[in-house]
């Protein structure tokens, strides 16, 4: 047997920090736009938008998971798409895994932002609008660095959820060493073959990982909330 | 803008619980004073004018039409040259006071923008402030502030929205002998709303009084409810 964390253990690891950064940089440039929309707009279609990017939250990952690996398989319309575009099949590649980690933690990115926005309120903007600045401007000079506290907090949620989900990263990676083996799957793994160390060393550095993550992020909170009231 | 032109406005706007129908021909120099309870409609018709708010008719300002909604003119608020100053702080709270004062000018095309700041600054008399953040300034100083910022732009006309409203009685003292200053030194139009008696006497040119979405009478201060 060798060591506790073995060389499979430290490739799942930084596989893992690799895709958990990957659709942090990701969502954050998705979500943004769509926060916005929702915190503005006044369309019939808000409701089903802001429902659709809900659903992650209450869906069984493996049902999220189920269905992304139908449609990026190699039937699927999305799969399609990507042998079309000379891509090949994302499904149990690590570019699957990072799709699928994208749609899961939608809702982290989308929704705190979006609060940031909305407590904003439209005076800022307005008062933007009446110095010369036009909307994209005011947008970035006003909208966003106002919403820091919100883009901060979607930052954190977004990597952390990503490195804590398995369901999605089981069906749709396959858990395959070196390409979409991640930390919780590895762990998993571990367990099944009775491997209780292995999977206690991970295991304790996820909890101290996640405990790390949520101190820093109040930590963060409560120096930005003194710097903007 | 010259003398002789005017800021002539027609509005007509029905919500189900307010509408608005008032025709304006505002001289376009010194202060008018639009007077009135609140729900009179005072603030929506300074927001039209600001193309904030949406109401049909039209507002053309000397010979530039901002609005005219037969033609299908509507210009929106920031291709507008005019400065708004709101009833509560509206600072940028993440930038300094230096940074609010010169968000406007760095966004305008006009020459010497820079000039303009510095005189804005020096009327308002908050040159000793630059280097505060906003978070340290009492209310008076920051309707000061704002009041600065928007003059910095050199607006062809500046509204003022209750800008004394959600300040105490000697905060407001910090605030209108630089109103009043401003009214003797500055050739700028200003359309300004109110629901005190006292601001009214002591700053308008011209009353406009409105209650209910409709102008009720408008002249000199002696149309003020009170006024002698």
């Amino acid at each position: 047997m060798s060591g506790p964390i073995d060389q499979g253990a430290w490739q799942a690891i930084g596989l893992t920090l690799q895709l958990a950064a990957l659709t942090t940089i990701i969502l954050l440039l998705l979500a943004t736009p769509v926060a916005w929309w929702l915190s503005q707009t006044h369309s019939r279609w808000r409701g089903v938008v802001s429902a659709l990017v809900a659903m992650p939250l209450v869906l069984p990952p493996t049902v999220l998971g189920f269905y992304l690996l139908v449609l990026l398989g190699p039937q699927g319309w999305m799969g399609q798409l990507t042998q079309a575009l000379g891509l090949g099949v994302l499904s149990f590649s690590f570019s699957g895994l990072v799709f699928g980690s994208v749609v899961f933690s939608l809702p982290f990115a989308v929704q705190p932002i979006q609060y940031a926005f909305e407590a904003i309120g439209r005076r800022p903007m307005e008062v933007a609008a009446t110095l010369r600045a036009r909307p994209i401007d005011a947008f970035f000079s006003v909208a966003l660095p106002l919403a820091k506290p919100g883009l901060l907090t979607a930052t954190v949620l977004t990597f952390s959820h990503t490195v804590g989900e398995f369901g999605v990263a089981l069906m749709v990676g396959g858990n395959i060493p070196g390409q979409t083996r991640v930390v919780s799957t590895q762990i998993y793994g571990h367990v099944e073959a009775m491997e209780y160390t292995q999977a206690h060393w991970l295991a304790a550095g996820m909890v101290m990982f996640s405990f790390l993550v949520l101190l820093s992020l109040t930590r963060l909170k409560t120096r930005v909330d003194r710097v903007m009231p | 803008m010259t003398h002789g032109q005017t800021l002539s406005v027609t509005l007509s706007l029905a919500r189900p619980d307010f509408s608005l129908e008032v025709e304006l021909e505002l001289p376009a120099r010194g202060i008018t004073v639009l007077f009135g309870p609140s729900g009179a409609g005072k603030t929506t018709i300074l927001r039209c004018i600001a193309g904030l708010e949406r109401a049909r008719g039209h507002v053309v300002i000397g010979d530039r039409c901002w609005q005219d909604s037969a033609k299908g003119i509507f210009v929106p608020t920031w291709r507008r040259a005019l400065g708004y100053v709101f009833q509560e702080a509206s600072l940028f709270d993440h930038m300094s006071v230096a940074a609010n004062l010169s968000y406007g000018v760095e966004r305008v095309c006009v020459p010497q923008a820079q000039d303009a700041l510095s005189q804005a600054v020096s009327l308002l008399g908050i040159s000793h402030l630059q280097g505060r953040s906003t978070a340290s300034l009492s209310g008076g100083e920051r309707q000061r502030v704002a009041i600065a910022r928007a003059l910095a732009t050199q607006p062809e006309i500046l509204l003022l929205d209750e800008p004394l409203a959600s300040l105490d009685y000697a905060r407001k003292q910090e605030v209108l002998p630089w109103l009043e200053r401003m009214h003797q030194e500055l050739s700028t139009p200003i359309v300004y709303v109110t629901h005190s008696v006292e601001e009214a006497k002591r700053l308008a040119d011209l009353v406009v009084l409105l209650e209910n979405g409709r102008v009720t009478s408008q002249g000199a201060l002696e149309v003020l409810p009170n006024a002698g």
